[in-house]
């Protein structure tokens, strides 16, 4: 077979995690880019990068429930509300004015949030089990509202309204990770830590989409019915989509805000869990990579819009003027959703797409 | 006893301009199989507009006017945005209505500005006795205008050709296209009548407080009315968001009392609480049809 790399034997080969020679040296590549990036840009910059990482793991969760196994979640702020409280609680200062257990062991907060997250999860799937389409989207939709108003009363573990508390402690065999140490700033630290979290929970998500669990899910996306003609345990596997789909939740929601090291309980409002249906569905709903694609867009929009006004002088930079930059980013969601889901329903990953499908061939045009 | 009453009478009230929402969202729902997420603009851009236009020709003719704007408003919205996405799954086209709202909710936003404006409405926070209990005017308006309103729809619905042409395809949509039905105009007529039931919502919202950035909120309280009654019934819509209102509102007087641990404010939560319990005994709501599925 050899100097026929695209020639499959088997259906393994076929499978395979990168089953062609491009992929496994374009992902190379990006790899070794994103690790050299913490000591070529600046720490804002690294900064939002690792928001974005985070929001990244937070969308592969919500494309694993909404664009893999088809059930549609308005809830995912809820999800994430829980792992970020788990993760700041565990981790908290024992003796602060907020409830604080002082576990601040990364990799312990982050299991416990995903895993509190997941339970949560599991309690709400057999709503899904019950409801189908739209009923289970606003059912999801009440869970943000419900969320909200229990976050917003509990002051003694969110801080209140308005006041909010501090985030989880980033803390690894004993080096804090947010604190400029002896070689590297907290923003590097923070970034490769993220990154490396991203690629961990990348790959199981990769994995166990192309299981036999990934196919399981797919059919019960495309025709629920028929799957369950064919075998499928629906109660399972809805329940199972929910519970990896609320923990990736919690993780990605417990590392959120450990970038600004601060939240409060009105950032879990309906428009996060809008931000996260626009992140799966402008990177390509159905596909890991388009997950983390359209993370990446949505966090670094706000950037972006805020470097217009120097190019186009009737948006106004600051919140005072007839057009403002708050405004633009604003209507860009809204107008990115609609455009993308008309013009390009496969999001990013179909552009991606459709540019390699043509140089693959090029120049010819088949 | 008064406060009972008071309590009852508010809930009517804001329940009637959720009834209102709630009709908006099962006409679409019924003829377009989709929910649609942008009601809550309309309402907003309906309250915006009568702000703007009461000084000039009276709050009657503003409201009036308004709801003929915004109208219009939805039906070019549908025909530009949503009417590409036909047959496409119905939970693409939800979201991008929930783009819709966005877009449609900023730009008005830029009209309302940081300050409360107000409609202008004759009502005002004015009481009346009503059994002897001091009730204010603007609940006994919204519910009375709710009765005619539903009243006319459903006659609309039972007794007009066009009325009929909207239920025949709601029952099938290609059988009513054989039937020489254009299902287009009636998937634009169903978004003008939800635009101009929502606009109409907004004025009643605003009574009172006046209108600002965060007046729809309460748009989505329309959703567990619909859940409640059942995404496909007009009737359904209308007892769930009466409904839903009398709840808010008996909670918001005697919650604090009976149940303090659920937190102040628990009354503007308690719908989608209501909604969960609903749901977990009857999937399709109160009135609404069992899904027969087929291969």
């Amino acid at each position: 077979m050899r100097g026929r790399p695209e020639l499959y034997t088997s259906y393994a080969q076929d499978m395979a995690f990168l089953n062609t020679r491009p992929k496994r040296v374009s992902t190379g590549a990006l790899l070794v880019v994103a690790l050299l990036l913490p000591f070529m840009i600046t720490d804002d910059l690294l900064q939002l990068l690792a928001t974005g990482y985070v929001a990244a793991i937070g969308a592969i969760g919500l494309n694993i429930v909404t664009g893999y196994a088809g059930q549609v979640s308005l809830g995912h702020a809820f999800f994430l509300a829980i792992g970020a409280y788990t993760g700041a609680a565990l981790s908290g200062d024992p003796d602060g004015r907020v409830i604080g257990f002082g576990v601040t062991s990364l990799p312990v907060w982050v299991l416990a949030s995903g895993l509190v997250a997941a339970l949560a999860g599991v309690i709400v799937a057999p709503l899904a089990v019950r409801l189908r389409g739209l009923y289970l989207a606003i059912v999801t939709l009440g869970l943000v509202f419900l969320g909200d108003h229990v976050f917003r009363e509990w002051t003694e573990l969110t801080g209140g309204p308005g006041v909010g508390r501090p985030a989880a402690v980033p803390e690894l065999l004993g080096v804090r990770l947010d604190k400029d140490g002896a070689f590297l700033t907290g923003a590097q630290k923070l970034y490769l830590v993220m990154f490396v979290l991203l690629v961990i929970f990348g790959v199981l998500a990769r994995n166990l989409v192309r299981s036999r669990v990934g196919r399981a899910f797919a059919a019960v996306r495309d025709r629920d019915l028929a799957a369950s003609v064919i075998g499928v345990d629906l109660t399972k596997y809805k329940v199972l989509a929910f519970a990896i789909s609320s923990f990736y939740a919690g993780v990605a929601g417990a590392l959120l805000f450990v970038p600004n090291g601060f939240f409060d309980p009105g950032s879990f409002s309906l428009l996060l869990s809008v931000q996260y249906i626009a992140m799966v569905l402008i990177g390509g709903a159905g596909t890991i990579s388009g997950a983390i694609m359209g993370a990446l867009f949505i966090t670094l929009l706000p950037r972006i819009t805020r470097e217009l006004p120097a190019v186009l002088p009737f948006i106004s930079g600051d919140a005072t003027g007839t057009f403002t930059v708050f405004q633009l980013e604003a209507v860009l969601y809204g107008v990115l959703l609609i455009v993308f889901l008309i013009v390009e329903p496969r999001g990013l990953f179909g552009i991606w797409v459709r540019v390699r499908n043509y140089w693959r061939t090029w120049p010819f045009s088949y | 006893m008064d406060e009972f009453v008071q309590s009852l009478v508010r809930g009517l009230g804001t329940g009637s301009i959720y009834s209102l929402l709630a009709l908006g969202f099962v006409i679409i729902y019924k003829s377009t199989q989709v929910i649609s997420f942008a009601q809550p603009a309309f309402m907003l851009a309906g309250a915006v507009l009568v702000s703007y236009l009461a000084p000039a020709t009276g709050f009657f003719g503003a409201v009036a006017l308004a709801a003929v704007v915004i109208a219009f408003l939805a039906l070019g919205v549908e025909r530009t945005v949503l009417r590409p996405m036909v047959g496409k799954p119905v939970f693409v086209v939800a979201i991008i209505t929930i783009g819709v709202d966005v877009v449609v909710r900023v730009v008005t936003n830029a009209f309302i500005g940081l300050d409360v404006r107000q409609v202008g409405d004759p009502w005002g926070l004015n009481t009346v006795p009503l059994l002897g209990v001091d009730v204010q005017e603007r609940y006994l308006v919204m519910f009375a205008t709710t009765a005619v309103v539903t009243a006319a729809l459903f006659a609309f619905f039972r007794y007009s050709r066009v009325g009929l042409a909207m239920r025949a395809v709601s029952y099938d949509q290609e059988v009513a296209l054989a039937q020489g039905i254009s299902v287009g105009s009636v998937f634009a007529l169903s978004w003008a009548l939800a635009g101009g039931l929502a606009a109409l919502a907004g004025v009643f919202v605003a009574t009172g407080a006046g209108v600002d950035q965060q007046l729809w909120i309460v748009a989505l309280k329309a959703l567990p009315a619909i859940i409640l009654g059942g995404l496909e019934s007009l009737g359904g819509a209308v007892i769930g968001g009466l409904a839903v209102g009398v709840i808010e509102s008996l909670f918001g007087t005697y919650q604090g009392d009976v149940a303090p641990w659920l937190g102040p404010n628990f009354a503007l939560v308690a719908p989608y609480a209501l909604m969960l319990l609903v749901l977990l005994v009857r999937p399709y709501g109160l009135f609404g049809k069992r899904e027969v599925e087929r291969l």
